[in-house]
């Protein structure tokens, strides 16, 4: 792993100044320079190759496993009553949940104005774009006849049956789909003006129309970009309370239900600080490797690092508050059954799953506390694979431990996953994985514009504000006048 | 009905405008405000960023995206509302559970992601819409230099078309402007 030089840590809080976002002598022309050239390479590097072999090969096991599926039936999972929601509905969760960073670091860090996110969110973005795929994925074949699937949708169909829309299953399907739209939107729009610097980079007629028609005719007009920036900041208006509903609505799968562990108040915003969680330990996941890889350490600095550690630690804190009120609310409500329930998930015969996620989730994020582990990077790299496996087990311990043993001891089970259950979710890391190595080969994995536009000669220093209060997408009101004097 | 073809081979191509080349954010604002000072209206900035205060010195108007979204967010809040409450309580009513055909709470969610949908699409077809989308052809993109306009260059253009358009009025207006350089672009 190549170690960043001291020169390149600004993650040190000087009040008198604000850290650079953007380190080492760059220009806009350095900075498209870098992020074009990786996505411009003729051929990319053998890594390259050795990872989308690995990851493309997983993608089909999952097909294969997907066929064998179709093919028997749901039986080839380890479903049976009372488990009948295991790893497919596991997976699910555990995608969306990935899939939450994107949203939240392009839209929620935007409306409050957090600069250091133009270094990562088309990273962020397109990994949510990646993780609603595989998330998609698991509650269409989990259906058993997937070829049966537009049930879902309200069609008109021969049977003159509609679907009931007082189910929470059916809220799933709209708050999965509108997001997914609206991530892809908001993923396209905002890579328009990179796709039309590939464009005007090209130097083989193919990539210049590839890139000409993804770019639409862009061509910086002023005119334009007024139009992009409104867009863009009603985009992230409207994104954000999406965002946090589209959890709400997958925990509602749960809430809704009558199953002790299940059946708490307590979801909506857990399964939410939850998705954030586990959304940026993916994006350090990621990141990590391929910062160091590719020796981003100039764009992506060690305050953006760091930045992304503390909301680790943050949402991580949540989560485990939320894991001790579960507990204490089942023992106050006094429901004997509630009760159970949770004893039964630190105690009973998943207890080495419910451990797994506690050291994970609780305990693995502690470290960040220390400042040398959050500015470290194989150290945070750690923390994250952790979380990421921690916020699997989440997902499994609230699903597996309380189904398989809910009112009636007579009709307890136990879930074992078989060999198709495991392939299929190394499967999904396969498909999410292929499908993030072709967008860092074809597209650039940083938005060029954005993070000029956080650089000094953006313009953003001049002007009676320093520092607050200024960030494309706001209207300046004042600095006008300022910007024509210094010109003229 | 000959005349036209004629006149058109007489003229041989025809001017677009001028494009002037500035190398620095401060320039642009300065040559985009004297251009709309000068009187123009057909003429744009061209940048790789969105600047702070091009709106103002080019004389943009605000965006009616806003509108769109107002439009779009209560065409998906009446959708949802009446496609729940059509589907499960008028055209197929079946009783689950002894929950109402139709109730508010459980018409929430739906709602409000369809209520975010429409809004979501109003704007981006606003934006694709408002701005031309796609437009493949465009006269500058003949231009060499107005490459880097994606990259790190900031150009203005002022089109032949505009009423005030002299040509080298509006040279001499863009070179005092400061730029590094203004070429004459054709249709």
């Amino acid at each position: 792993m190549a170690t960043v030089p001291a020169v390149v840590d600004n993650s040190l809080e000087d009040p008198r100044r604000r850290a650079p976002l953007v380190l080492g002598e760059n220009d806009f022309t350095t900075v498209t320079e870098k992020v074009c050239a990786i996505a411009e390479r003729p051929r990319p590097p053998r890594e390259w190759y050795i990872a989308f072999a690995i990851s493309a090969s997983l993608a089909a096991v999952l097909l294969a496993m997907l066929g064998h599926l179709f093919l028997t039936g749901i039986g080839v999972w380890g479903l049976n009553m009372p488990v009948a929601w295991g790893f497919d509905i596991t997976n699910f969760v555990f995608w969306v949940g990935i899939g939450h960073a994107g949203t939240l670091i392009s839209a929620i860090l935007f409306l409050f104005r957090q600069k250091w996110r133009t270094a990562i969110n088309r990273f962020a973005e397109s990994m949510t774009i990646f993780a609603v795929i595989c998330a998609g994925l698991f509650p269409a074949v989990h259906v058993g006849r997937p070829w049966l699937a537009y049930w879902l949708f309200p069609l008109p169909n021969q049977m003159q049956m509609w679907p009931n829309f007082r189910s929470p299953l059916l809220w799933d399907v709209f708050a999965v789909s509108t997001y997914f739209t609206v991530s892809l939107l908001f993923w396209y729009v905002g890579m328009i003006p990179d796709l039309a610097t590939l464009r005007d980079r090209a130097t083989t007629r193919i990539r210049s129309v590839v890139y000409g028609i993804l770019s639409l005719g862009w061509r910086g007009s002023g005119r334009h970009w007024h139009r992009y920036e409104r867009a863009y900041l009603l985009l992230a208006a409207l994104a954000t309370p999406l965002v946090l509903s589209v959890h709400s609505v997958v925990s509602f799968d749960f809430a809704v239900s009558q199953l002790p562990g299940w059946h708490t108040t307590i979801f909506p915003p857990y399964f939410v600080a939850g998705a954030i969680f586990g959304g940026f330990a993916m994006v350090l996941t990621l990141l990590i490797p391929i910062r160091s890889y590719l020796d981003l350490g100039e764009l992506v600095t060690t305050r953006h690092l760091e930045n992304m550690a503390k909301i680790v630690l943050a949402t991580g804190m949540m989560v485990g508050y939320a894991y001790g009120m579960e507990f204490f609310i089942a023992w106050y409500s006094g429901n004997p059954y509630e009760s159970f329930a949770f004893v039964n998930r630190a105690l009973g015969p998943y207890a080495w799953a419910y451990w797994t996620m506690i050291f994970c989730n609780v305990i693995a994020p502690q470290l960040l506390w220390w400042r040398r582990a959050r500015t470290t990077p194989w150290m945070l790299w750690g923390v994250a694979v952790l979380v990421n496996v921690g916020m699997w087990f989440e997902r499994f311990v609230i699903i597996v431990t309380s189904l398989s043993r809910d009112y009636l001891p007579s009709s307890w089970g136990y879930f074992k996953p078989t060999w198709v259950d495991l392939l299929t979710l190394a499967g999904s890391f396969g498909l999410f994985f292929m499908l993030f190595l072709l967008f860092l080969r074809f597209v650039p994995m940083f938005a060029i514009a954005e993070v000029k536009s956080v650089m000094p000669a953006g313009g953003l220093e001049i002007g009676p504000h320093h520092g607050h209060g200024q960030y494309w997408g706001e209207i300046p009101h004042q600095h006008d006048r300022q910007f024509g004097e210094e010109g003229a | 009905m000959s005349e036209p073809r004629l006149s058109v081979v007489a003229e041989g191509p025809k001017l677009y405008g001028l494009l002037a080349e500035f190398d620095s954010v401060g320039k642009l604002l300065a040559a985009a405000e004297r251009v709309r000072e000068a009187g123009f209206t057909r003429f744009d900035a061209h940048s790789p960023i969105p600047v702070h205060g091009l709106d103002e010195a080019m004389g943009i108007r605000p965006s009616r995206l806003p509108l769109l979204v107002l439009g779009g967010g209560a065409s998906g809040l009446g959708a949802g509302l009446l496609l729940q409450w059509w589907t499960n309580a008028v055209d197929y009513p079946f009783m689950i559970s002894g929950k109402p055909l139709f109730g508010l709470p459980a018409a929430i969610p739906v709602t409000f992601e369809l209520t975010i949908l429409l809004s979501a699409l109003g704007v981006v077809g606003g934006l694709v819409v408002a701005n031309g989308w796609p437009q493949f052809h465009h006269p500058l993109f003949a231009s060499e230099r107005f490459r880097r306009a994606t990259t790190d260059r900031f150009f203005v253009s002022v089109e032949a078309a505009d009423p005030r358009f002299e040509l080298e009025t509006v040279r001499g207006l863009l070179e005092s402007a400061g730029a590094s350089h203004v070429e004459e672009v054709e249709d």
